[in-house]
């Protein structure tokens, strides 16, 4: 029996911490608000970890309200958990890439000034994924969606006196705002035809609801499931960053790496995934609503990672790459491999939060330079760093063996198996994007690591080298080589890096095939792709042996080795080959042009109805016709009637008696 | 005895003389007064007659009732005018148009 008291544990510390290193942060110091955040978030995670235990033991699954808000008019608004192994699998991979990240914050912010501020945000973080993840019920899922958006929205712009992140933070919070409009309409939908917000009674009335129809434009009929799940998957295209909603993503790296590491790859931005994947119930009744989660996953997945090939910011690189890979966590969504989706999250979180973190110790060692160009020949001097981001690399690309690999590759084959409008168009994406992946990922290792050391001359360019050094006024000198320096950097990249290279080992076979998630997820068995590729699995190593054969892993040594031919063979090839295609390139490294669209339709668009309503509404309509007309009109009406106000007694009198006159007339004569 | 008719026919004349003393009269507010005054006598008048008519007595009581109220009236007025005139210098009633919008 998973007991409550721990669950509330599990929620409450991080928040409390949180609320210390924010409210007492002078009064504790730098090291009392580290210690306390951190003692917080590990008490979560040990909680978690035996949570988990419990459910592999075969504890029941958890469902129950801690809290009832109100109730009103038949809808009960709780505070509750549901604990499945789905549930603690993200209560898990959540807790401990926090903690990871809540170390090496350690060292990454030891000089800024700000540094109890960012400890209490992460554990507020912490604890709105946990609120978000550990849900029961719909309402409070979407507390935790806003809270873990309110607080991307203060970690982007943390540094809150550099325009670009501000820019950047507004940016996010907009179109996220887009994104959660769907969802609350999504929500509504579900309570419309359900009249309940508690996940097990609304799945339960699932059939009922794909019974339903209904109009929204007059004439043509929606499934009423179709339009629910589409809008709540528009609510996940914002938080987890899809076509075309994905804009704010590469912008949030303005935030320090730290929480790029942890909201922005890790946990926040799979978000979107976890929440079609628990509400897989409902999008398995919908093809319809599949297909465009398939479609939208395959397009983000496939050209987001394009973006990522000609990008020189060693951060927003590995951005790209994280939008990439959740456009396959999509795709495997849309094609009904909830369990595989979960998968790579999974491993995902760990390999993606580690290739941050690295990121991060080359811009600590860099002293904040993120120019890649300005890089190259890091190796000897962050050998920690190296090999933790080749893990990290070489499990990002799937190489056979790494985590990555089998979440990569059994996505791949589940949606090779998938066949709903769609899924062909899918699979060329994810295919392709392999190859995409290597290729940036593996140009990201050797500009950086490999190489001549073009960090020598880009110390004098550094002063220059305005947005980003708003903060820099350091400590830490601008000379001597790069080092790694904090041990609370290099040890969350070495935790790190041991489930990025075995996780996926250990677990693809109880996970994927071994019906791990039992009921948490549900899959009709027609579009049972997952099965399909359990079908041809036999242990791992024979999937490996089997990979081999399959394009997917020959497409990854294709780019590997393009890459090594373009960056460490021929450097001066890439440039040559930009010029050749610069129409191509000028679109990509304008990222399809998707900022100067939004820029241009949404902003000027919005400016331009704004200034419609303050000239028509305001100054006409309200200003010019509601306020100072009627005061026109009583100023007109009182220059007429002010000539009757003569001031001579005898005249009012006169009025008097005519009225008086009249008065009597009418009532004798009438 | 005098018809009903002819007492009417007195006091809606007088009523008229008044009113018209009233509009007529641009000098002095005396005179405004005391058309008012007059007004009030006529009105008395019709009281009187109709009494006298209906052989009711309370027509005559509110007689007594107006006159002493139209007493008071009048000294308030000619108080307000003694205090008006240390003020202005003046009753002239076209000089007397502080009201005017």
């Amino acid at each position: 029996m998973i007991r409550e008291s721990v669950l509330v544990t599990i929620v409450l510390a991080p928040l409390i911490a949180s609320v210390l290193a924010g409210i007492a942060g002078k009064l504790i110091g730098r090291r009392g608000a580290h210690t306390v955040t951190i003692l917080g978030v590990a008490l979560s995670c040990g909680l978690s970890i035996y949570v988990l235990q419990q459910l592999l033991n075969g504890a029941p699954t958890y469902n129950d309200a801690w809290y009832t808000w109100l109730v009103s008019d038949g809808i009960r608004m709780e505070v509750g958990f549901l604990v499945d192994r789905l549930t603690a699998l993200m209560m898990v991979v959540v807790t401990f890439v926090s903690l990871c990240v809540h170390i090496y914050t350690i060292g990454y912010m030891h000089d800024d000034p700000g540094y109890q501020r960012f400890f209490s945000y992460i554990s507020l973080f912490t604890f709105s994924m946990l609120m978000l993840v550990m849900s029961n019920n719909f309402l409070q899922l979407f507390f935790g969606w806003e809270a873990v958006g309110l607080v991307s929205y203060l970690l982007i712009g943390f540094w809150y006196t550099r325009p670009s992140a501000i820019f950047a933070n507004m940016k996010a919070f907009l179109v996220n705002r887009v994104g959660d409009f769907g969802f609350v309409l999504g929500i509504a939908g579900v309570v419309y035809f359900t009249g309940s917000l508690d996940y097990v009674t609304v799945f339960g009335q699932a059939e009922q609801i794909a019974s339903q129809t209904l109009q929204i434009f007059p004439g043509v009929d929606w499934n009423a499931i179709t339009v629910i799940c589409i809008l709540l998957f528009i609510g996940a295209m914002g938080k987890s960053a899809q076509v075309p909603l994905h804009v704010w993503l590469p912008d949030s790296m303005e935030g320090p790496t730290p929480i790029s590491a942890l909201i922005h790859a890790a946990t926040m931005v799979t978000a979107g995934i976890f929440m079609v994947a628990r509400m897989s119930p409902l999008f398995e009744l919908s093809e319809m609503a599949l297909s465009f989660v398939l479609v939208i996953g395959a397009t983000t997945a496939f050209f987001m990672g394009l973006l990522g090939l000609v990008n020189n910011d060693i951060k927003r690189v590995v951005a790209y790459s994280t939008l990439s890979q959740l456009g396959y966590m999509t795709v495997a969504l849309g094609a009904s491999a909830y369990s595989v989706a979960i998968f790579h999250l999974m491993t995902h979180a760990f390999f993606k939060a580690l290739l941050f973190l690295a990121a991060g110790s080359v811009i600590v060692a860099m002293h904040h330079e993120q120019d890649m160009r300005k890089m190259g020949g890091l190796k000897k001097y962050l050998p920690v760093t190296y090999w933790t981001a080749l893990i990290g690399s070489l499990a990002l690309i799937g190489f056979p063996g790494t985590s990555g690999f089998f979440s990569k590759d059994a996505l791949i084959e589940a949606v090779h198996a998938a066949n709903i409008p769609g899924a062909t168009y899918a699979y060329w994406c994810v295919l392709l994007g392999v190859f995409v992946t290597a290729f940036y990922s593996f140009r990201l290792v050797f500009m950086t690591f490999h190489g001549s050391e073009r960090f020598h001359t880009a110390a004098d360019h550094h002063e220059s080298h305005g947005g980003h050094d708003a903060h820099d006024d350091h400590g830490h000198g601008h000379s001597g080589p790069p080092e790694e320096a904090f041990w609370s950097i290099k040890l969350p990249l070495i935790v790190l890096a041991v489930p990025s290279l075995l996780i996926g080992a250990f677990t693809i076979t109880p996970v994927l095939f071994g019906g791990y998630f039992g009921d948490a997820i549900f899959v009709r068995p027609e579009h049972d792709t997952v099965g399909h590729v359990g079908e041809s699995f036999h242990g791992i190593v024979g999937f490996m042996l089997h990979a081999l054969t399959g394009p997917v892993f020959w497409l990854m040594l294709a780019g590997v080795v393009a890459s090594w031919y373009l960056y460490i063979k021929r450097p001066d090839l890439p440039d040559v080959i930009a010029e050749k295609f610069s129409a191509i390139y000028k679109v990509l490294s304008n990222k399809f042009y998707f900022d100067e669209i939004n820029q241009f339709v949404f902003g000027k668009g919005s400016v331009g109805l704004g200034k419609a309503l303050w000239k028509v509404g305001d100054v006409a309509l309200i200003d010019g016709l509601a306020v100072n007309g009627s005061a026109r009109v009583v100023g007109w009406l009182s220059g007429v009637v002010r000539r009757i106000q003569t001031g001579y007694l005898y005249h009012y009198a006169f009025a008097m008696i005519i009225g008086l006159s009249a008065l009597i007339a009418w009532y004798v004569l009438r | 005895m005098i018809p009903l008719e002819h007492v009417l026919l007195l006091a809606g004349v007088l009523f008229a003389l008044s009113v018209a003393g009233i509009f007529l009269n641009r000098k002095n507010v005396i005179l405004l007064l005391m058309c008012i005054e007059l007004m009030l006598l006529s009105v008395n008048f019709n009281f009187i007659a109709f009494a006298r008519h209906l052989g009711d007595l309370n027509g005559q009581i509110f007689v007594f009732f107006i006159m002493t109220v139209a007493a008071a009236e009048s000294a308030i007025g000619l108080a307000i005018l003694v205090v008006l005139f240390r003020r202005r210098k003046s009753i002239n009633v076209e000089q007397l148009d502080l009201m005017k919008g």
